[in-house]
């Protein structure tokens, strides 16, 4: 596939890069559930079937089957995209992926891969119900030989995902449901990809470093806008992939600012915001003040709208937290 | 005779006329989020619900308004909890896919595909237990037929002679993507005998038939002859989800399904017995009128109160 420059959705960037790997990688497979004739319940996969026949299939509603198939079929030399509708019924297959995907490698020393790729979206929508709004990453972090990441541009979710494919681990890609239909951005498809891992500079400033990734991304920049105006600097770096996680650059931030907030919109205890602070007090930073985790409350997510609004951080939630992370005072 | 198929008719039009306000609503603004209507499906949970006995536990699917409605939860806290009412059925918290009325029977809705199928064994299994006979049902969809949960529960109720009964809603389609093209043909029923328990195929669209055969089923459950399996074939006239644009329909084949939807099917059984047509439609009316009132009574209700969201998480 030639490079070339578009403008394209979040979801159309996803829709490209799959377009590029059944081009480029002979190899690949795309399946899952109504991602083949029907294109996708999100129309991400649109067209595939279509160009690429029996490459691209509907599976039954087997979650195991689907993920176990790609643990199989990618030890076989296969590289399978296999698509898991949403981050919530991951866990109707969490064997497959945590003790078979990620463990085939280890075990085997080193002569079996399963470099299989799981596209996912995950996170809180309008109404969406209990079933269907968790964010999962952490779960999935705590699992050695399991590669994450979650991109919140269309460049990345290009990038992300062509990466994660080339990868020979495997790999969850955690994609967002209302960024899917965000705006058009200037997307360059099928030219070099960095190599998984790194970080984004999202704002520049230095008071604070607020570490965050996925749809929190544009709300963390969002609120760093708002301080702005006020005198206070932040600098918001985006950690698209989770693993093999920056850490050079989120402690490079932070021994430059003193002050560390990190924002997900996972619930906070057992978050792996916890481990982005742990892994900044490893390093000995000295910090102004103590660091701040901003996300979720500790709660199943309720139905009703105006209940969720009021536990998923906001821009005006994020910069009040920051404002009196920088400025001190009670919290 | 025909005294029983005007209050199935009624029950009919009951759901139906929710699901159509509930439609309304989703268009209209104040109802959001996904919302799955069972629209053409009304025989199945008419029909089975008058087998069940109060202390029997019902699982139902995302596509539970009717079952909800059918084991007697009032419509008005139903359009509560879609619209985020502190008045609810479950205070806003649970939503179009998760009514939960335990007083009326009615063990919950489902969001992930299958998993209500093993939650009823539990339920049958405390039933043993604790000497209340109950029976318990559990409801899916076709597609879910292919999950591993719903395969484990079989076996499990079976090898237990555990009192569930397990309907299936086959209304053909899994989402957007036939049945027939994810399965290797056949019945989905004859899966039972794998499980060494009985399995039929009964007409979905016609609540007399699925009574028969729930009530059949429940009494040898309860008897401790254990689980049944039922596929009850229908069609859902609506798509899968408010908003879906149905793009996988043959031509012709709503024509084909509107021939046979239950309710239709009803009225025209009616009228040839000799119910004056003034009659049948007194009953579409009396529906409307109720369920108008209890969506108006829903709308007028307050919001749920944010200050409560951290409630009820712990005991
Ligand atoms: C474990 C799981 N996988 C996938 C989904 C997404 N999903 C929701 S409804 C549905 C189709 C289910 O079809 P079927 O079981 O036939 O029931 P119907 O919707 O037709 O009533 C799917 C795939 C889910 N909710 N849970």
């Amino acid at each position: 596939m030639p490079e070339t420059t578009r403008k394209l959705s979040y979801g159309e960037a996803v829709n490209a890069a799959l377009h590029r790997l059944m081009e480029e990688l002979p190899e690949t497979l795309v399946y899952g559930e109504d991602v083949g004739v029907p294109g996708g319940v999100f129309g991400v996969t649109r067209g595939l079937r279509k160009q690429y026949g029996e490459r691209v299939f509907d599976t039954p509603i087997s979650e195991s089957a689907i993920l176990g198939s790609a643990v199989g079929a990618a030890m076989m030399g296969r590289r399978p995209i296999v698509e898991i509708m949403w981050a919530d019924f991951s866990l109707v297959a969490l064997d497959q992926i945590v003790n078979q995907a990620a463990n085939v490698r280890y075990v085997s020393g080193g002569r079996l891969t399963a470099p299989l790729t799981i596209r996912t979206q995950q996170g809180n929508g309008p109404g969406a119900c209990a079933q269907h709004s968790q964010c999962l990453e952490a779960l999935f972090l705590h699992v050695p030989g399991l590669r994450v990441c979650m991109p919140s541009t269309p460049q990345d979710a290009h990038d992300l995902l062509v990466a994660a494919v080339h990868s020979d681990d495997p790999v969850l890609v955690v994609e967002n449901r209302t960024l899917y239909f965000g705006a058009k951005q200037e997307v360059t498809v099928g030219g070099p990809v960095p190599p998984a891992g790194g970080s984004r500079l999202r704002h520049e400033g230095s008071d604070a470093t607020v570490v965050t990734w996925g749809a929190m991304t544009w709300r963390a920049v969002e609120a760093a806008r708002t301080l702005a105006g006020e005198g206070i600097g932040v600098e918001v770096i985006e950690t698209p992939w989770l693993n093999p996680f920056d850490t050079g650059a989120v402690v490079g931030s932070v021994r430059r600012t003193g002050r560390l907030a990190v924002v997900h919109e996972a619930n906070v205890t057992g978050g792996f915001g916890a481990e982005v602070v742990a892994r900044v007090a490893g390093a000995g930073v000295p910090l102004q003040a103590p660091p701040i985790r901003i996300g979720t409350p500790d709660v199943r997510m309720p139905a009703a709208p105006i209940l969720a609004q009021a536990l998923v951080p906001d821009a005006h939630r994020i910069a009040g937290e920051v404002r009196t992370l920088v400025r001190g005072g009670a919290r | 005779m025909s005294e029983r198929r005007l209050a199935d008719l009624l029950a009919m039009w009951r759901i139906r006329a929710f699901e159509e306000k509930v439609r309304q609503l989703r268009l209209e603004g104040p109802i959001v989020g996904s919302v799955h209507l069972c629209i053409g499906q009304e025989a199945i949970p008419v029909g089975a619900c008058d087998a069940l006995e109060p202390e029997d536990a019902l699982f139902a699917t995302y596509r539970g308004h009717g079952w909800a409605l059918a084991r007697g939860v009032p419509a008005e806290p139903l359009f509560a909890e879609l619209l985020g009412r502190a008045t609810g059925v479950n205070g806003g918290r649970g939503g179009s896919a998760y009514f939960t009325a335990a007083e009326y029977g009615f063990h919950g809705e489902n969001s992930i595909v299958g998993a209500g199928a093993p939650i009823a064994c539990g339920a049958a299994l405390a039933g043993r237990h604790d000497g209340s006979n109950r029976v318990a049902v559990t409801v899916f969809g076709d597609g879910a037929m292919n999950q591993g949960a719903v395969h484990e529960a079989m076996n499990f109720a079976a090898a237990f002679d555990l009192p569930v009964v397990f309907v299936c809603e086959n209304n053909r389609y899994s989402e957007l993507t036939p049945i027939a093209d994810m399965v290797r043909g056949g019945r989905l029923a004859d899966r039972a005998a794998a499980y060494g328990m009985p399995g039929y195929r009964i007409d979905g669209n016609d609540a007399e038939s699925v009574r028969f055969h729930v009530r059949d089923a429940v009494e040898v459950a309860r008897e401790g002859g254990g689980p049944t399996l039922l596929e009850c074939m229908t069609e859902r006239i609506v798509g899968h989800y408010i908003g879906d644009a149905e793009a996988y329909r043959q031509p012709g084949e709503m024509e084909r399904i509107l021939r046979r939807e239950p309710i239709a099917r009803l009225r025209e059984g009616l009228l040839a017995d000799g119910v004056p047509a003034a009659e049948i439609d007194a009953v579409e009316t009396r529906a409307r009128t109720e369920t108008e009132a209890a969506a108006a009574a829903a709308l007028a209700a307050p919001l749920a109160d944010p200050a409560t969201v951290m409630e009820h998480l712990y005991a």
